[in-house]
């Protein structure tokens, strides 16, 4: 049977982590800067927690969990919309060193020491995750990446080009910081001028990296959906209860109560299908499906709860002042991350045999 | 008022020969003639910028006058659609006369002084204060989510005159002088980055009474008169097919093959189906309205408007997997027209047209009680006076 439910280790996880995230994580304060990254925030998460290697094993210098405890770890993160490359670096780009076998690298990614980043865009879906923009000529790489997530503050880039991933560290990169639409994971534009790079893996083993470490990116967002779904689902309800029109609680209202009973429902769902995701991450069993299905269901759920949010905050939800706003752009911003749903509803129709229309 | 109705070619006519004879060089002289002709909102009475004709004639006079100086309509949306229609209805010979012509040719901006941070879908709860004052009001309170009020000569204004009495009763409605001492305006910033709107805090405000509009203790039904008029003016100008949000998307898709996807190919299909709807029906209704004015069905216009308008935004940022926005900051200018920005800002400005001018909640209510006739729901606020309401 697949645990849909939540350990009492993840349990304890979580309460551990949103104690640390209510002290420390200010994400409206981080918005309209250059240091998009809340750095401090990183270190004690990455360092102190040991989530930069949560999902490394113990031999090799991390915490030795797994895709279960990452996507609690999302969860909170999404619930905070915290300004930390999580995703980017501790799922994503782990994911892709750990199966191209780097010690060195995986060791100081998961001491919180060296940042590391995949040079994807953002909006790459699992089954196009192979599709090199840069080319190389002997180390040297060329060519440009836009859109990249959780890449502003990494140390080593991880970059797919010609047939090879390779390992470039700072010398021969531009970055330009993207302006976002969610700034509290902002993008940015990488290009390499002939870039001095190392060879971790060619070929087939490449593309099975780049590709597996987008599928998690994909499965484990899901988790940080159903936390940004979560928060505004209970801000909302906490809001209803105490905002009083017509002399009683809006919440008192039948198209507010169906509203957000509607939210909650799609939450219920959503929470099953993310914990589903995560767990068949973990089983490494029917992960494409699992993801498709966590995308294809989730982005949609939390742009719903991040739209209720606003319109049930009223003109207090329109502000720049009131939280509501950064949901929402995480939510949008997260559902055209990995792929959009129709795309992964299309990957579904693949995987289920269930072809369109001749 | 003219005895035989006027054609489309008459208008064709007058606005030739309006044109014929005024250069448009000087903006501002070109724009208080046209309205001295009775050729700026033809259904207005003669005298006041109208020939009495039908409403229905309007898009052929804008049509005529394209190309000259307008009067920067989105500029002054909420003194046209909203200010005029009120001081047409309840003002005295005075007020139309003094306000009207400035409140067209964009020489007085107005704002509209109704929402308070208790107040919003309760607009008939609110707190500002009104106190009499020998032959003049002393008003004070807060005012919130006011656009335009930066730049804004006038606001209209909705005030407790009575606080004792049900709250529908005890209101009053003013023209508040932006200018007056007591008066601060404050932006606030709006989830596009932009401060569109502002609080505003009014401090022992002095008002002539001639700044009245309507009896004492009337403000509420002078006010119907407003929000019916805004709902009819949001989403409801006359558009050709493609005009308004749709235009992008169809262009998107049209212009950018490489966007295109099968998952999304039906969505833009209902979407397109969905905005001709309702831009037929805006155009229907304009011609029943005729020279009337709009009933509880434009509530539907502005409903349907709301969730097309979201339902095309979010469409655009689906099919163009949009990442990035253009501009986060503060911009304190008129609005800026949608289609110069990114998707991101139509989409995230569009959240606010089910809540503006009544939310789609409320609007839906409107239409099941005054429109279906529905039985209304138990009511504890309205037999009670206003000052011993919880909230
Ligand atoms: C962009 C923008 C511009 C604006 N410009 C102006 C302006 O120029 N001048 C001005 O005066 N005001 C302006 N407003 C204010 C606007 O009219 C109010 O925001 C609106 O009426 C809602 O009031 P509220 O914000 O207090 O929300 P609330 O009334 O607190 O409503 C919160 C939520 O509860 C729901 N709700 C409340 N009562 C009921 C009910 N009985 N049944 C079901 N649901 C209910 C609402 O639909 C909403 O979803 C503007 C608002 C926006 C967003």
């Amino acid at each position: 049977m697949t645990g849909l439910l939540y350990s009492d280790v993840e349990s304890e996880l979580r309460s551990e982590l949103r104690a640390m995230l209510r002290d420390h994580c200010d994400p409206a304060a981080r918005i309209e800067r250059d240091d998009a990254v809340d750095v401090d925030l990183w270190r004690r998460l990455a360092r102190d927690m040991g989530l930069a290697g949560l999902l490394v094993p113990e031999h090799l210098g991390g915490a030795g969990a797994g895709p279960r405890e990452a996507a609690v770890v999302c969860e909170e993160l999404g619930r905070a919309v915290a300004p930390v490359p999580f995703l980017g670096c501790a799922v994503v780009a782990g994911t892709a060193l750990l199966s191209c076998g780097e010690p060195d690298l995986v060791a100081g990614l998961a001491a919180g020491e060296r940042p590391v980043a995949l040079a994807v865009p953002f909006a790459t879906p699992p089954a196009h995750a192979w599709s090199p923009t840069v080319t190389v000529a002997g180390d040297r790489l060329t060519g440009s990446v836009r859109a990249v997530a959780d890449a502003t503050i990494a140390d080593v880039l991880l970059v797919p080009a010609g047939r090879g991933l390779f390992a470039v560290d700072n010398s021969g990169v531009r970055r330009e910081q993207c302006t976002s639409l969610d700034e509290t994971r902002r993008l940015c534009d990488l290009s390499f001028e002939g870039a001095p790079g190392r060879l971790l893996a060619e070929g087939a083993d490449a593309e099975a990296a780049v590709r597996s470490a987008v599928l998690a990116g994909a499965a484990l967002l899901a988790s940080e959906q159903v936390g940004v779904a979560e928060w505004c689902l209970d801000t909302t309800v906490e809001h209803v209860r105490g905002r009083y029109q017509f002399g009683r609680p809006i919440g008192s209202f039948q198209a507010v109560k169906h509203r957000l009973a509607d939210v909650w429902v799609a939450v219920t769902q959503a929470r099953a299908v993310a914990r589903y995701a995560a767990s068949a991450l973990a089983t490494q069993s029917e992960v494409d499906l699992a993801a498709a299905l966590a995308q294809a269901h989730c982005s949609p759920v939390a742009v719903e709860a991040a739209e209720a949010c606003v319109q049930l905050h009223g003109g207090i939800g329109m502000t720049w002042e009131h939280r509501a706003h950064l949901y929402l752009k995480r939510a949008r911003s997260a559902a055209v991350a990995y792929g959009p749903a129709d795309v992964h509803r299309a990957r579904l129709a693949e995987l289920v045999d269930l072809p369109p229309a001749l | 008022m003219s005895p035989t109705p006027m054609t489309p070619a008459d208008v064709r006519t007058s606005v030739a020969a309006f044109l014929a004879s005024h250069p448009p060089e000087d903006r501002t002289g070109f724009l208080r003639a046209r309205f001295d002709a009775g050729l700026a909102w033809l259904h207005y009475p003669v005298g006041l910028g109208g020939l009495g004709a039908s409403r229905a004639l309007q898009p052929v006079a804008d049509e005529a006058f394209a190309g000259t100086p307008d009067n920067e309509p989105r500029r002054i949306a909420v003194g046209l659609g909203m200010a005029a229609p009120t001081l047409l209805k309840h003002g005295t010979a005075e007020q139309r006369q003094r306000y009207l012509r400035p409140l067209w040719t964009g020489e007085e901006v107005w704002c509209q002084l109704f929402s308070e941070p208790g107040a919003g879908s309760d607009l008939a709860g609110l707190a500002c204060a009104a106190r009499k004052d020998r032959d003049d009001w002393v008003i004070t309170g807060q005012k919130v989510w006011t656009s335009q009020a930066h730049y804004a000569r006038w606001g209209i204004l909705l005030a407790r005159t009575d606080p004792d009495v049900p709250k529908h009763q005890g209101l009053t409605f003013f023209i508040c002088d932006m200018r007056a001492p007591g008066v601060t305006v404050r932006p606030l910033r709006q989830l596009t980055g932009e401060a569109e709107f502002n609080e505003v805090f009014l401090d022992e405000v002095r008002l002539e009474d001639t700044l009245r509009l309507g009896e004492v203790g009337e403000g509420w039904s002078v006010a119907r008169t407003t929000l019916m008029n805004e709902r009819v003016s949001i989403g409801g100008d006359a558009l050709p097919r493609e005009g308004g949000a749709i235009g992008a998307l169809a262009r998107m898709w049209r212009e950018q093959p490489e966007l295109r996807r099968a998952g999304l190919h039906d969505a833009v299909l209902r979407a397109w189906v969905r905005a001709e709807a309702v831009r037929l029906t805006g155009l229907r209704l304009r011609q029943q309205l005729a020279a009337g004015e709009p009933g509880p069905e434009g509530s539907a216009v502005k409903l349907a408007f709301a969730g097309l308008l979201q339902e095309i935004t979010s469409l655009e940022l689906e099919l163009g997997s949009t990442l990035r926005h253009d501009d986060w900051r503060v911009d304190r200018g008129p609005q800026p027209e949608f289609p110069s920005r990114t998707p991101t800002h139509r989409y995230l400005r569009a959240r606010g047209s089910s809540i503006e001018g009544g939310t789609s909640e409320i609007l839906r209510t409107i239409i099941g009680e005054r429109v279906l006739g529905l039985p209304a729901e138990p009511r504890s606020d309205l037999a009670v006076a206003w000052r011993e309401l919880p909230r």
